[in-house]
């Protein structure tokens, strides 16, 4: 579906309802397999719900709708090899491309992918079995990985080489990068954006999904990065905060005309919204492991809440 | 000797012309690795990046995935340590056609061990995907160019500058996968890579003289190691086999010749020269290989051993034939 009007209210309702499938079906998989990332769908369900809704320019999914095994890594000796970013579509010079960076939230991209109808609801079935490409920490195979982003802080340089080669090459379509707030801790990343700055990378878009919490808990105890948006700033970034559960907040700085910046998109997000009892959680987001069939239950119940509230977000 | 000024400066624009696919990329070392006149001749298929390894490299996968090829050029030191996991994920893993050009390898740098790139051949050998090319004379460096973009995958070159030697006919180009094969006799085998090559001809040469009979690889090709073509070289070889290098004994080409033999269960004596588990030090080249025995009277005395033999070679026999005045080892640190 393609944006048009980012205030449309048809629009913002799919966004919204996007948002709580893609937080339902993580949640119904981590009861199902006894944890998961979920902090990170409550936080970041509306962002990509808002990419995929249509603020990405993208032509419908060119991979099955069941994801292929594994193939061997890219290699010499492996043609066969493959990426998943056929899931965002075919690769056209006017098209987005969408670098996927924050890798530990593989389980909520493929959520977000079975959402939007581009990857089968069975295709989950998969989620980190053996020999899959549906893998706990995602890689270039995963479904909707366009680069092999695990390790923090690279896939946004690998991001703007492809956004400078894209531009030299007179391709019009943006190059858009999900980041998570913690990468703002990474040297690499401040190397990046000096650089998309001083070399005019207008077309490129980053989201961060500003939920303020990283592995060791929050980040105001790890170390904090304040005032991002400044220092982004600094940096020659043409910043937008935003609250990062308003679909139209979201959706509107991809709309805006280039002026030579790269765009951030500050995100600022809720690690718990949508789902309270996960709260009681709380300095330990990050990932979540039932410690007694008591808790698992009530998180069965918020499961059983979500479901009976389908249909009417 | 024939010494060549900057052999890479002008042939960098030369091949960048017959490929526009070509894009060279630097990080604050442009005309320390001779690639200013291409920066200032072709504009186009340059881009400077400033001083930013890390995101250098990734930014050079991410332009290779778009058709595109990046051609890194920086220090070995830098492009190796600095930006390990960044060549591995970045790179490698998806087996991109980026060319990583190394400058300044082993000791080849007075500006000490921060500058000395002792364990790029090491770092670059356990990554999968890789291809490694060492550079040993200016045809190498002039030839290593088109070998280079014709692999499917990414390379990491070991580039001289500077004044090189020309120990090799112009004409005569890198093949990648093949040692040069410099000699050939049962007494030793001798196998040198990079600027170490220039040392086992001279040393080699006196020692035919006085009547050894020796085998002599120049090997480029570090990975994917020749594996066929020296253990052919090795046959018939009685005394035993000597690798000298400009890096560390572990890991590079002595590493690679020790596996070799080994799996092969070639039983000879083997002896690695090398840097010996040490870190280097600012000072000269001269010196450095002196200390380190990396050079010509290092050789001499490991043959000596391996053959029970003291063949009298004085030591003026064994240094350079040129003295010419080497601007290219202390200028741009």
């Amino acid at each position: 579906m393609a944006l048009r009007r980012s205030d449309d209210p048809a629009w913002i309702a799919d966004v919204r309802r996007t948002a709580r499938g893609i937080r339902r079906r993580v949640l119904a998989h981590t009861l199902a397999h006894g944890g998961g990332y979920m902090s990170q769908a409550c936080s970041s369900a509306e962002i990509l719900a808002t990419l995929y809704r249509g603020a990405l320019r993208l032509g419908p999914p060119a991979d099955p709708p069941i994801p292929r095994p594994f193939a061997g890594p890219p290699g010499a000796g492996n043609p066969d090899a493959f990426t998943g970013a056929g899931y965002n579509g075919p690769r056209a010079p006017e098209l987005d491309r969408f670098y996927f960076s924050p890798v530990h939230y593989a389980l909520v991209l493929y959520s977000a992918l079975i959402e939007v109808a581009r990857m089968a609801p069975e295709g989950l079935d998969q989620f980190n079995r053996d020999g899959s490409t549906v893998e706990l920490i995602g890689a270039e195979h995963s479904p909707g990985h366009e680069v092999t982003a695990g390790s923090l802080g690279q896939c946004l340089s690998q991001a703007a080489g492809a956004a400078w080669a894209r531009r030299r090459s007179g391709e019009t379509g943006r190059n858009v990068v999900f980041l998570s707030d913690g990468e703002l801790q990474e040297g690499q990343t401040w190397e990046t954006f000096a650089t998309l700055a001083w070399h005019r990378l207008d077309n490129v878009l980053v989201y961060v999904d500003m939920n303020a919490q990283q592995c060791d808990g929050a980040m105001d105890s790890v170390m904090g990065i304040d005032p991002s948006g400044d220092r982004l700033a600094a940096f020659g970034a043409r910043v937008v905060e935003v609250d990062g559960h308003d679909p139209a907040a979201l959706a509107a700085p991809a709309a805006l005309a280039p002026d030579g910046r790269p765009v951030v998109v500050l995100a600022r997000t809720d690690p718990c919204r949508g789902l309270e009892i996960l709260r009681e959680r709380a300095p330990k987001l990050h990932y979540l492991r039932f410690t007694s069939n008591e808790e698992r239950a009530r998180y069965a119940a918020a499961l059983a809440e979500f479901e009976e509230g389908e249909g009417d977000a | 000797m024939n010494i060549v000024k900057r052999p890479h400066r002008t042939n960098l624009i030369r091949f960048a012309a017959r490929h526009p696919e070509v894009v060279v990329l630097s990080a604050d070392l442009t005309s320390s690795c001779e690639a200013d006149l291409l920066r200032d001749q072709r504009a186009d298929q340059f881009l400077s990046l400033g001083m930013a390894e890390q995101n250098m490299v990734s930014f050079a996968g991410g332009m290779a995935r778009e058709g595109l090829t990046p051609w890194v050029h920086t220090f070995a030191v830098f492009l190796t340590r600095r930006t390990f996991d960044q060549v591995a994920m970045s790179i490698a893993y998806p087996n991109l056609r980026v060319r990583l050009v190394g400058f300044l390898p082993g000791i080849t740098t007075p500006g000490g061990v921060t500058h000395q790139a002792v364990d790029d051949l090491a770092l670059m050998r356990v990554i999968p995907n890789m291809t490694i090319i060492e550079c040993g004379d200016a045809t190498d460096d002039e030839t290593v160019l088109e070998v280079a973009q014709a692999v499917d995958g990414p390379v990491y070159i070991r580039m001289l500058r500077g004044l090189v030697p020309r120990l090799f006919p112009a004409d005569q180009a890198l093949v990648l996968g093949r040692c040069r094969e410099l000699g050939q006799g049962e007494d030793v085998a001798v196998l040198t890579s990079g600027i170490c090559t220039e040392e086992g001809l001279r040393a080699l040469a006196a020692l035919r003289s006085r009547g050894l009979a020796a085998t002599h690889l120049h090997v480029s090709t570090i990975k994917p190691f020749p594996q066929s073509q020296v253990l052919d070289a090795l046959a018939g070889v009685r005394g035993g086999v000597v690798v000298l290098e400009n890096h560390s004994i572990i890991g590079g080409l002595g590493s690679a010749v020790a596996e070799v033999m080994a799996e092969a269960g070639l039983g000879l004596p083997l002896v690695r020269l090398g840097l010996q588990d040490v870190y280097a030090q600012g000072a000269s080249r001269e010196y450095l290989m002196a200390k380190h025995g990396l050079d010509a009277a290092a050789l001499v005395c490991a043959i000596e051993g391996l053959v029970d033999a003291d063949f009298g070679v004085p030591a003026e026999e064994l240094t350079a034939d040129v003295t010419a005045p080497d601007e290219g080892r202390v200028e741009d640190l």
